[in-house]
């Protein structure tokens, strides 16, 4: 078990290394910060002097070793275009973006499931069929679309939700929160609705595919001709079987509406990570670019070591003997 | 639970009540733009959003008024000691937001701050030698060569507290290359009509006026309290403003404007920035880096230039790409800047015949091809002008390849000398021409002026504009250079950008023609 622990943290430090080095490279592409940074009046050896002052004309190794050797100390540096230490504005950021990925991943696992459930049961059904219909809505049209729309329809139409920011949030402690507020909950209804559509969608696909798959199985007909009630087995024997595959990809989604966040935030100007990443690109902020893009990777290696774990003590072949396993 | 414990509480809650709810309703303007001031220090960006913002907390000796009008404001007048010695009254009585006296220490110590190497001021005031305290309410600036636009350049330089800055250890704008975030960068202490209560960075700045404010009765304003939000996304801030949840917005999108019109209860306000927007073409080299005729320089000949002029229909490009906003221009300088008049700002023909026999004349019958470089997000519609270039250059045989790319990508080509053909906006903080011809007209091997043109003579008459203090010769010699551009053709003049506000019906502000906005000239309707 540590042993396999172990091998896996080594992995996920590998891909750490490797994400951070890629990403590096392309802030090659974006630009020149310090054309942002100062006046147009600036002379061209203020411009100089400004890109020596902050190492942007040291070859590309150095200033990725500088980089790796202040990450290790939780040192990201000071923001190019607001002039805040990027840490500090990381750590205000993120409960935004957490409880809207939180208050989206809830949405699409209570409403997915069910959905998918009954479109598995009744395939034949009008209403799943429209269901299906629908979802399609959620696969195809692009977030800032359905963004958009839902601010045209609530906001503009009827005035009932605000179209952008996050409300009133309370601070506790360093975490500041919306759920402590009305402005806050009506604040987040759209922006979580937004993203949490693509996400339920897949949800409900997964769903009603997984539940088609089992009723046909023999030990469902079996439960059948036992006579068991119908509740008993589509909730007791069908759906219970469904949810490994459910639970694995709602786990890993949870990364990735992290970063569909940025566009949702985009839209609905919510005050979060994304936001500020979308901004740092649009200025060249190398320092936020930076550090946004290896916590993002952290997120990522850290839920897929936990989930490579979790596999570990679900799947009993995992844990028996290799030599045992392969019959020596 | 006792009763005396209990009126206690009620007591509380209906005083609470009774301040919450004030006799008179509160002036609340709630507004946004695209993208929020960099820093609330304001010395350490020299970008206009930010000043825009600093100049709602801070003060300033010389003020661009709502008709970009220079206005004695902390200074109250001045007096030519000696060609390079620039003597200033101070106004008596002006008080920051924290009680304390505004003296001349300040202002010397806010103009040395402005000129720390951590400021992004110090190109601006760089003639200053030495700031010289008189008295408290008399200061000297000392320049080292004459310099006629002293108060001008003033315009932008805000006076902080030295009591203040030395007390929260911020003498020196930020340091971007430091660690610590400095105190300035979210508190801002100054003289100005407003003080800032709360300063979210990207999230929301609230200001609440400063009711011992020296300019009170000059401009008696009703603004009991400014919340901004930057809202990035250009549909949403629409959306917030239709929906009533804002007041004011400063930048609608050009595509939304007749939407707004015709939304009740709201109104546009429109000028002509103080920005023009032109192509640059690289004159200066032996050969082109992007074109297919090799050995020589199709853009040397003037009657090329001139062809390409003549070839772009300005018009057009006002009506289709601008929606009707725009000025069409002659001159790469707005009308705002000293230095502009309607003769140098009419524009040659659009002809697209003479332009073809220009470009036969110069040995160019059947056009070369070309690369365009366009920034795709720093102008109004910056690529769909571009786009209409390459179309109308096409017509007298000019095969024009388009490259749009953020702007982050784009200036640095033009300052390297990357580019052929590139577009530029300018905008003229100073209001003179002089500004203009020092950045795009004087020769350079590296900054703003592309285009490789460089008149020993022209150069010369420059650096004099810059120490002219003779005015009406100063003029001549200004009028000398926008005609010889002119003739030379340098560049191709496209349009003065026009700005648009939008804006409740309850609530007057006038537009400025920097896109700042001064809450100060606000009116009410009731």
């Amino acid at each position: 078990m540590i042993a396999y622990v172990i091998q896996r943290a080594f992995q996920a430090l590998a891909v750490m290394i490797v994400v951070s080095l890629v990403s590096f490279m392309l802030f090659n592409f974006v630009g020149d910060p310090v054309d942002n940074m100062v006046g147009q009046e600036a002379t061209y050896e203020e411009r100089v002097a400004m890109r020596d002052n902050l190492g942007l004309n040291d070859p590309f190794l150095v200033q990725f070793a500088r980089f790796v050797g202040n990450a290790v100390k939780g040192e990201f540096g000071i923001s190019y275009r607001i002039q805040r230490p990027v840490a500090d504005l990381i750590a205000e950021r993120m409960p935004a973006t957490l409880e809207l990925v939180i208050a989206s991943a809830f949405l699409s696992v209570l409403l997915g499931i069910p959905m998918g459930v009954y479109t598995g049961i009744r395939p034949n059904s009008w209403l799943s069929r429209s269901i299906l219909v629908g979802s399609l809505v959620g696969v195809t049209l692009p977030t800032f679309v359905i963004g958009i729309l839902l601010i045209y329809i609530f906001s503009v139409g009827l005035g009932v939700l605000p179209s952008f920011g996050r409300g009133e949030a309370v601070q506790l402690g360093w975490w500041s929160t919306g759920f402590l507020t009305v402005t806050g909950w009506k604040a987040i209804i759209m922006p979580s609705v937004t993203l949490a559509l693509f996400q339920m969608t897949i949800i409900l696909r997964l769903v009603r595919s997984e539940m088609l798959e089992v009723m046909r199985t023999d030990y469902i007909k079996f439960a059948r001709a036992r006579g068991l009630p119908n509740q008993i087995i589509n909730f007791g024997h069908a759906f219970k079987n469904t949810l490994v595959p459910v639970i694995t990809i709602v786990g890993l989604n949870l990364g990735s509406l992290i970063a569909f966040s940025i566009i949702t935030e985009t839209v609905f100007q919510w005050p979060g990570m994304g936001f500020l990443f979308i901004q740092a690109v649009g200025f060249a902020d190398i320092p936020v670019m930076a550090a946004y893009l290896v916590m993002v990777a952290v997120v990522f290696v850290s839920i897929n070591l936990f989930v490579d774990i979790l596999y570990f003590v679900v799947d009993p072949r995992l844990r028996a003997d290799k030599t045992v396993a392969a019959g020596n | 639970m006792s009763i005396k414990f209990l009126s206690k509480i009620s007591f509380a809650v209906v005083t609470v009540a009774l301040t919450a709810s004030p006799v008179f309703a509160e002036n609340v303007i709630r507004w946004a733009s695209q993208g929020d001031a960099l820093t609330s220090d304001p010395h350490a960006a020299n970008e206009s959003p930010t000043h825009s913002a600093s100049r709602k907390v801070y003060d300033v000796l010389y003020y661009n008024d709502k008709d970009m009008k220079m206005t004695p404001w902390l200074a109250t007048g001045h007096k030519l000691v000696n060609a390079k010695t620039w003597e200033f009254s101070l106004r008596k009585g002006v008080k920051f937001h924290d009680g304390s006296n505004f003296t001349a220490d300040d202002v010397k110590f806010s103009i040395e701050r402005a000129l720390s190497p951590t400021s992004d001021l110090k190109g601006d005031i760089s003639s200053i030698q030495e700031v010289k305290v008189i008295n408290p309410h008399t200061v000297q600036i000392i320049t080292k060569e004459p310099n006629p636009i002293m108060r001008n350049q003033l315009t932008n330089v805000f006076m902080m507290s030295k009591a203040w800055s030395e007390k929260h250890k911020v003498t020196q704008p930020q340091d971007r290359a430091g660690k610590q975030e400095t105190y300035a960068v979210r508190h801002a202490m100054g003289t100005g009509p407003f003080k800032l209560e709360l300063r979210e960075p990207d999230v929301k700045t609230i200001l609440v006026k400063n009711n011992n404010w020296w300019g009170l009765k000059t401009y008696p304003h009703q603004v009991d309290k400014i919340i901004y939000t930057p809202i990035a996304n250009q549909a949403t801030r629409v959306a917030a403003l239709l929906s009533g949840e804002l007041d004011f917005i400063l930048d609608p999108p050009l595509q939304d404007l007749d939407r707004i019109k015709n939304t009740a209860g709201l109104h546009l306000e429109q000028t002509a920035q103080v920005r023009t927007i032109f192509l640059g073409m690289n004159q200066g080299v032996k050969e082109l880096l992007t074109s297919n005729i090799k050995g020589k320089n199709p853009l040397s000949d003037q009657r090329v230039r001139q062809a390409m002029y003549q070839a772009i229909n300005v018009e057009a490009i006002k009506k289709k790409v601008m929606r009707g906003y725009a000025v069409p221009a002659g001159l790469i300088t707005p009308p705002a800047v000293h230095g502009y008049t309607e003769a140098l700002n009419k524009r040659r023909p659009y002809d697209v015949s003479a332009a073809k026999k220009l470009l036969t004349e110069a040995g160019y019958p059947s056009g070369f091809s070309i690369q365009l470089d366009c920034p795709n997000n720093r102008y109004i519609n910056d690529e769909g002008i571009c786009q209409a270039v390459v179309g109308m250059l096409g017509k007298i045989g000019i095969k024009v390849n388009l490259s749009a790319i953020p702007k982050t990508l784009h200036f640095p080509k033009i300052k390297n000398r990357e580019t052929d053909f590139y577009m530029l906006g300018w905008g003229v903080s100073s209001l003179d021409s002089h500004y203009v011809f020092n950045y795009l007209v004087k020769g350079a091997d590296k900054g703003w002026n592309g285009t490789g043109f460089a008149d020993a003579d022209i150069d010369a008459t420059i650096l004099e504009i810059g120490k002219e203090v003779d005015f009406p010769k100063r003029d001549k010699m200004i009028a000398k250079v926008w005609q010889k551009l002119r003739d030379n053709v340098n560049y191709l003049p496209i349009h003065h950008q026009v700005i648009v506000w939008a804006m409740s019906d309850k609530l007057d502000i006038p537009i400025v023609a920097d896109d700042g906005v001064r809450f100060i000239y606000t009116k009410f309707k009731k």
